[in-house]
C-alpha cells in the first residue's frame, strides 16, 4: 500500500481549522453567578459606571486596582479564562498605543534616549512622560476592553434589547439580529473555507478567487437573510408595537450591583475632584502616593468585588 | 358558510420573473383538527404552497397571483403574513434561521410581544408552550448553544406560542436525525390529537408520518394530482407516482398484496393475519441476534473504562472482503485513531477501520457519534491526536452544504467538462450552480471533489441526501454504484437506512466515538429500530431483507411453503 498521507501522534494537533471550535466569540451564557443573576438594566448601569470611573481617573495605581478588580470579578462571575483572553487582547491594543505615544509625543522633559534628527518629524527625543503618559491610556483601554468583555459575557444582550424595545421595537430587534447572526455568518465562512480545502487543488488562491470567495460568503448570508426574514414576517414583527414593560421584583444582586455602581462613581469623582488620585504627566511627571490613595485603591476594588461575595440565590 | 380553518379557491401563482407557474389552479379545504400531508417531489410547489397558505406569498415574495387563499375567514390578499401569523404557525426546514434571538425564551417571548400583549400575558404563554413541548429545561440556554433537534423544538415552540389554529409545516424534520425527527412528528400528533390544531405537513419521508395522517395531498408540477385519504393515497401513488410510494406499501405491491399498509403496525397485522409473518419474524437478525448467532467479538478488552464490544457480522460479504483484504491494497487504512478536543471530550475514541477498493460502506449513527469527524480524518482535513490513517490515494469528500463548494456564476468555471459529464451535468455548462435542483447541486459538488487527473481512491460523503426527495436519492445511490463499480470505495454518513440499503453493501454503526457495529448492511440494519429500512421493520429483520424488492422475494417464498399464490391472498 503506498501511503499518501500519514499522521502519527507526533503531529497529533488540527490540521485545519473546520467546524471544531476554533472559533470562540465572547458570547453571553447563563452562568450560575451574582452578576449573571442581576437584572440586565442594573448590570449594565454598574459595567458603565466602571468605565466612567476608567475614564476620570488616571492615576496608574488606582487604574491597576480597577484591572485587577474586574479580573477578579470576572472569576466572580465563571468568566475568569474568557477575561484573561480578553487581557492578551488589551495588552496588544496596548503596547502599540505605549510605543506611538513615546515616539510622537513632544511634551515631556525627561529625555531617555535620542534619536537625532527626524526630518519633518524634528528632533526624536524619547521622554519618560511619554512613556508613562502612554501607559496611562494603555491601563484605560486595559479597562474598557476588559468590562466590555465581561458585560458582553455575563449580560444577557436579549434582556437589555428588551429595555432598548420600549423605545424602538424595530432598530432593538435589528441589533438582536445582528448579535445572534454574527456567529452564524462566522460558522458560514468557516464551513465555506472547509469546503473550499476539500477541492482536489485545494483552496482558491489569489486575490480573484479570494473575491470569489467572499462573494460566495455573501450571497450564502443574503439566503440566510432571507429566511430570517421571512421568518420574522410570520412572527409578526410588520406590526410590532412597544415591547411590553416586564414587572420583576428588586433582587437582592439588584440592590447590590447597583450600590457597588454608585459607590464606584462616587470614589472615582472623589480622587478626581479631591487629588487624592491626582497624576500630572507633562511636562514633568508627578505621581503622588499617599495612604489616601491607597485607601482610594482598596475602596474601589472593595466596592467592584463586594456584590460578588453574596452568593444566595443564583443557582440556574 | 363553509367550516374550513383555510382553503384555497383557484391559486395561481408564479414567482418574479419566472414564467412557470409555481401553483396552478389550486383548490382544497383544509378542516379544524385535520392532520393533512403535503406529498411530492422536490420543485413541485410543496413549499410555495405553504408559503401561500401563510401570506408570504404573494406579500414578501411577490410575483403573479391568482385566486383566493382564506385563513380562518381572513383573505391573505388582504392580510399580511403579520395579522395572518396569529392564526398560523409557520416552520420551515432549517431551525438555524428560524432563532433569531439570543435565548429560549426570548425566541418564545417574540411573537407575543411583537402582537403587543401584556408582560403576563406574555410570561404565561413561554411557559405553558414550554411545558407543552417539554422544553422548559432550555428556557434560559442561548440558542447558538442547542443541537439540531433542540433547535427545531424551539422554533415549533415559537411557532405556536400564539397558540395558532393551523400550523404550517416544510420539512422540519430533514435537517434532524431519525430519533430528533421522529420526536417531532410525535409532537405534531400529540398537539394534534390535544389542542385540535390543524396541520398541514410537508414531508418526503412519508413513511415517518402517514399512519399520524387523516389525508394527503400529493402536488404535481404545482397542481393537486390526488387529495384522499392515506390509503387511497398509496393505491393512487402506485400507479400515478411510484417515488411516493413508501417502501411498505412498495413492498406489499411488489408482492402483489392489497390493500397498501399506512405504517409498520398495520402491515405486520396484515401479514400476520395472512400467515406471512414467518415463526422468527419477532426476533429477527437484530445486531443483538446476529451477533449471538454469528459469535460477537469485542475489540475495547483492553480497554479499563469498559468500551462497548464490537459486533462482527460475518456475512457472505464480509467472506468476500476477507479474501480481498488477504490480498492486500486497502483503499483506507484507519489504525487506532483517536481525536480528542483540549479540555473537551474524545469524538473519536481508537477507531480502527479498513476499506477496500470497490467497497461501499454506510457509516451510521446518532448525531455526534463521530461520523463526520472520521470522515473529515480521513480526507486530511483534520489530524488525529493518536492513531495512523493511510490511503492507496486522494480521499475526496463531500460536505453536508452542496452549496459551500459554489463559487462562480457558472457551472463550467466550476469543474472541467469531463468531471460534469461523469456527474450527469452534460448540456448544463452555462447555467448558474445556485439554480440548479436539489440533486443537481449535490451531483455538481461531486463533479467539484472528485474533479482532477487522478480519481480518487476513496470517496467520502457527509449526510449526502439531507432534504432530497426518493428519486434524488436513487439517482444518488445509482451514480454512487457507478462509482464503486469502477473501483473507487465509497463511504457515506448518513442517518437514512433505506440510502444505506441502497448504496451500501457494509454498514458501520458508531456510537460516543467507537465502532460498535461492522458488518454487512443486509444483517445489520434488518434488526434493529431506528437503524433499520421500513421493509426490515416489517419483516422484523427476517432474511436480512432490507429493500421492498428482496422483502417482496421473502414473502413469495412464504406464499410458496403456504402453498398460497400471493395474489390469492391479497
Amino acid at each position: 500500500m503506498s501511503a499518501l498521507r500519514r499522521s502519527s501522534p507526533e503531529s497529533g494537533s488540527h490540521a485545519g481549522s473546520g467546524a471544531f471550535g476554533r472559533f470562540a466569540p465572547m458570547l453571553y451564557r447563563p452562568l450560575a453567578s451574582p452578576l449573571h443573576a442581576t437584572r440586565a438594566g442594573i448590570a449594565a448601569l454598574w459595567a458603565l459606571s466602571l468605565m466612567t470611573g476608567a475614564l476620570l481617573l488616571y492615576h496608574p495605581l488606582a487604574l491597576a486596582a480597577l484591572i485587577a478588580a474586574i479580573l477578579l470579578a470576572g472569576y466572580g462571575a465563571g468568566v475568569g479564562r474568557e477575561l484573561a483572553r480578553a487581557l492578551r487582547t488589551a495588552l496588544i491594543i496596548g503596547l502599540p498605543i505605549v510605543l506611538v505615544n513615546v515616539l510622537v509625543s513632544r511634551e515631556g522633559l525627561t529625555v531617555f534616549a535620542r534619536l537625532g534628527d527626524l526630518g519633518p518629524f524634528g528632533q526624536g527625543n524619547l521622554t519618560v512622560e511619554a512613556l508613562a503618559y502612554g501607559g496611562v491610556i494603555a491601563l484605560k483601554v486595559t479597562v474598557l476592553v476588559l468590562i466590555t468583555a465581561l458585560a458582553s459575557l455575563a449580560i444577557d444582550p436579549d434582556a437589555l434589547l428588551r429595555i432598548c424595545r420600549r423605545l424602538s421595537f424595530r432598530s432593538a430587534l435589528t441589533t438582536s439580529l445582528a448579535v445572534r447572526m454574527l456567529p452564524l455568518l462566522a460558522a458560514d465562512a468557516q464551513r465555506l473555507a472547509e469546503a473550499q480545502r476539500t477541492r482536489p487543488d485545494g483552496a482558491p488562491r489569489g486575490a480573484r478567487a479570494r473575491a470569489a470567495l467572499l462573494g460566495a460568503v455573501v450571497a450564502g448570508s443574503l439566503d440566510r437573510a432571507m429566511d430570517v426574514a421571512a421568518t420574522l414576517e410570520v412572527r409578526g414583527f410588520a406590526t410590532a408595537g412597544r415591547a411590553p414593560r416586564q414587572q420583576r421584583p428588586w433582587s437582592r444582586h439588584d440592590l447590590a450591583f447597583l450600590v457597588s455602581a454608585v459607590a464606584v462613581l462616587a470614589l472615582a469623582l472623589l480622587g478626581r475632584l479631591t487629588g487624592v488620585a491626582a497624576f500630572t504627566s507633562y511636562p514633568l511627571l508627578h505621581v503622588p502616593f499617599g495612604v489616601g490613595l491607597l485607601v482610594l485603591c482598596a475602596a474601589l476594588a472593595l466596592s467592584v468585588l463586594l456584590p460578588f461575595a453574596d452568593r444566595r440565590g443564583i443557582e440556574l | 358558510m363553509s367550516g374550513a380553518i383555510l382553503s384555497f379557491e383557484g391559486v395561481t401563482y408564479s414567482y418574479p420573473g419566472v414564467q412557470r407557474a409555481a401553483l396552478d389552479d389550486v383548490s382544497f379545504e383544509l378542516e379544524p383538527g385535520e392532520f393533512c400531508l403535503l406529498a411530492g417531489l422536490s420543485g413541485h410547489g410543496k413549499s410555495t404552497l405553504l408559503r401561500a397558505a401563510c401570506g408570504l406569498v404573494p406579500h414578501f415574495h411577490g410575483g403573479s397571483f391568482a385566486g383566493r387563499v382564506r385563513l380562518a375567514g381572513l383573505d391573505t390578499r388582504e392580510h399580511g403574513p403579520a395579522r395572518l401569523g396569529t392564526l398560523a404557525g409557520a416552520l420551515f426546514q432549517d431551525p438555524e434561521t428560524q432563532l433569531v434571538m439570543s435565548s429560549v425564551r426570548s425566541e418564545l417571548a417574540l411573537a407575543q410581544e411583537s402582537r403587543g400583549q401584556s408582560a403576563a400575558a406574555v410570561a404565561r404563554g413561554v411557559e405553558e408552550v414550554a411545558l407543552a413541548l417539554g422544553i422548559d429545561h432550555l428556557l434560559d440556554r442561548p440558542t447558538h448553544q442547542l443541537s439540531g433537534g433542540e433547535q427545531q423544538r424551539v422554533a415549533l415552540g415559537a411557532a405556536l406560542a400564539g397558540r395558532p389554529r393551523v400550523l404550517l409545516l416544510d420539512e422540519p424534520t430533514s435537517q434532524l436525525d431519525p430519533v430528533a425527527g421522529d420526536e417531532l412528528i410525535a409532537l405534531l400528533r400529540r398537539l394534534n390529537q390535544e389542542s385540535d390544531t390543524a396541520i398541514l405537513l410537508a414531508e418526503h419521508r412519508l413513511e415517518r408520518c402517514l399512519s399520524s395522517a387523516d389525508r394527503v395531498i400529493a402536488v404535481r408540477d404545482g397542481r393537486i394530482a390526488h387529495d384522499g385519504a392515506p390509503r387511497e393515497f398509496l393505491e393512487w401513488a402506485a400507479g400515478a407516482e411510484p417515488a411516493l410510494q413508501t417502501p411498505g406499501a412498495k413492498l406489499f405491491a411488489l408482492a402483489g398484496l392489497s390493500p397498501p399498509p399506512v405504517g409498520v403496525k398495520q402491515a405486520r397485522a396484515t401479514l400476520r393475519r395472512r400467515g406471512l409473518l414467518g415463526e422468527d419474524a419477532s426476533g429477527g437478525v437484530g445486531i443483538g441476534a446476529s451477533g449471538a448467532a454469528g459469535g460477537m467479538r469485542g475489540a475495547g478488552d483492553e480497554d479499563a473504562r469498559g468500551a462497548p464490544e464490537v459486533v462482527r457480522v460475518a456475512g457472505p460479504a464480509a467472506r468476500v472482503r476477507a479474501r480481498v483484504r488477504a490480498r492486500g491494497g486497502a483503499a483506507l487504512e484507519v489504525r487506532h485513531v483517536w481525536h480528542e478536543i483540549p479540555r473537551g471530550p474524545a469524538i473519536l475514541r481508537g477507531v480502527d477501520l479498513r476499506v477496500e477498493p470497490g467497497e461501499s460502506i454506510a457509516l451510521m449513527g446518532r448525531n455526534g457519534a463521530g461520523k463526520s469527524t472520521l470522515l473529515r480524518h480521513a480526507a486530511g482535513l483534520l489530524a488525529p491526536t493518536r492513531g495512523r490513517i493511510e490511503s492507496s490515494g486522494r480521499v475526496a469528500l463531500l460536505l453536508q452544504n452542496p452549496g459551500d463548494y459554489f463559487l462562480h456564476d457558472r457551472l463550467d468555471r466550476e469543474a472541467s467538462p469531463p468531471a460534469l459529464a461523469r456527474a450527469g451535468l452534460r448540456g448544463l455548462e452555462d447555467r448558474n450552480p445556485r439554480d440548479l435542483s436539489g440533486g443537481e447541486r449535490q451531483r455538481l459538488a461531486l463533479a467539484i471533489v472528485t474533479d482532477g487527473e487522478q480519481d480518487p481512491a476513496v470517496l467520502a460523503l457527509d449526510e449526502p441526501t439531507r432534504g432530497m426527495d426518493r428519486l434524488a436519492k436513487a439517482e444518488l445511490a445509482a451514480h454512487l454504484q457507478t462509482r464503486t463499480q469502477s473501483g473507487q470505495a465509497v463511504i457515506v454518513a448518513t442517518h437514512d437506512p433505506e440510502f444505506a440499503c441502497a448504496c451500501a453493501t457494509r454498514a458501520i454503526l458508531l456510537a460516543e466515538g467507537r465502532v460498535i457495529a461492522d458488518g454487512p448492511t443486509a444483517e445489520l440494519l434488518a434488526g434493529g429500530w431506528y437503524f433499520a429500512t421500513e421493509t426490515a421493520r416489517i419483516l422484523g429483520g427476517a432474511a436480512g431483507a432490507l429493500a421492498p424488492e428482496s422483502g417482496a422475494e421473502l414473502l413469495a417464498a412464504r406464499a410458496a411453503t403456504t402453498a398460497t399464490p400471493l395474489e390469492a391472498i391479497g
